[in-house]
């Protein structure tokens, strides 16, 4: 499966980019993961999925870390905190909003030929 | 020869600070990358380093991780001064949890941290008393997963 660039997948669902904007254009996703437990997220997500969550509190970006993804789309229009947000731009993990659900944004990547990695 | 430790740093993990977890073990993941371990066994290391520092934040106080390297292994031993386990073995049932619920709508206490320890680890051991704490000790080879 060949990876895809953020970019592509921002512009393509309409994502609203809160951090790390100058690094869509490099940041390549090689697959997806959708869970909203933490633990299941840091044993089966892989280096570069896109995570796809409702999730929107700091811990997220501990994880997103940890697992080396490629970014976290918060779905279902859920805001995140700000402390998510500034820990974000710490340590340099995309933070992108949709205001569809996880089932939605996940279909849209599958279509964009997105898979588990 | 091959228990002489390499390596050896302590840290200390704040109990309910959640805003601060996830941290000791982005540092025990750097410390892995840097000295060159291979990737399967830092993913194993990162993973329980993750979930034992959670248990800490989520359930004690305070606690603390000794996280030691020899040439053959890496040994993660969390203590904490928590209310301690009242049933091991229910506790290492995946999906049994003491959580409460909101920290279940965090997507934390999914019965699924001690689970992803065992899984990840090559040899682990807990004792807890109630009222008292827990440790936890785990041990990841690294010399036998080339990769």
């Amino acid at each position: 499966m060949g990876t895809i660039v953020l970019k592509e997948i921002v512009d393509n669902l309409g994502l609203e980019v809160k951090t790390c904007a100058e690094k869509l254009e490099t940041t390549k996703v090689s697959g997806g993961y959708v869970s909203d437990l933490m633990s299941d997220v840091i044993a089966n997500s892989k280096e570069g999925d896109l995570w796809v969550t409702i999730q929107a509190h700091q811990n997220i970006v501990a994880i997103a870390t940890l697992r080396e993804l490629s970014g976290v789309i918060i779905a279902n229009g859920k805001q995140p905190e700000s402390e998510t947000l500034e820990h974000a731009t710490q340590e340099n993990v995309p933070i992108l909003l949709s205001n569809l659900t996880s089932f939605e944004v996940v279909g849209r990547l599958y279509q964009m030929g997105l898979r588990s990695s | 020869m091959n228990d002489e430790v390499l390596y050896r740093k302590r840290f200390d993990i704040q109990g309910r600070d959640f805003s601060n977890a996830g941290n000791v073990s982005s540092q025990v993941k750097a410390v892995l990358k840097e000295i060159g371990i291979e990737a399967y066994v830092i993913r194993r290391t990162a993973i329980a380093a993750y979930e034992g520092e959670m248990n800490i934040v989520m359930y004690a106080d305070k606690g603390e991780l000794e996280f030691l390297i020899d040439r053959e292994k890496i040994q993660l031993i969390f203590t904490d001064q928590g209310p301690g386990i009242e049933d091991i073995n229910l506790a290492m049932q995946p999906g049994y949890s003491t959580a409460p619920p909101e920290m279940q709508e965090m997507g934390f206490g999914a019965g699924m941290g001690l689970p992803n320890i065992i899984k990840n680890a090559d040899k682990f051991e807990i004792q807890s008393e109630v009222g008292k704490g827990t440790t936890l000790h785990v041990i990841i080879y690294h010399s036998k997963h080339p990769e």
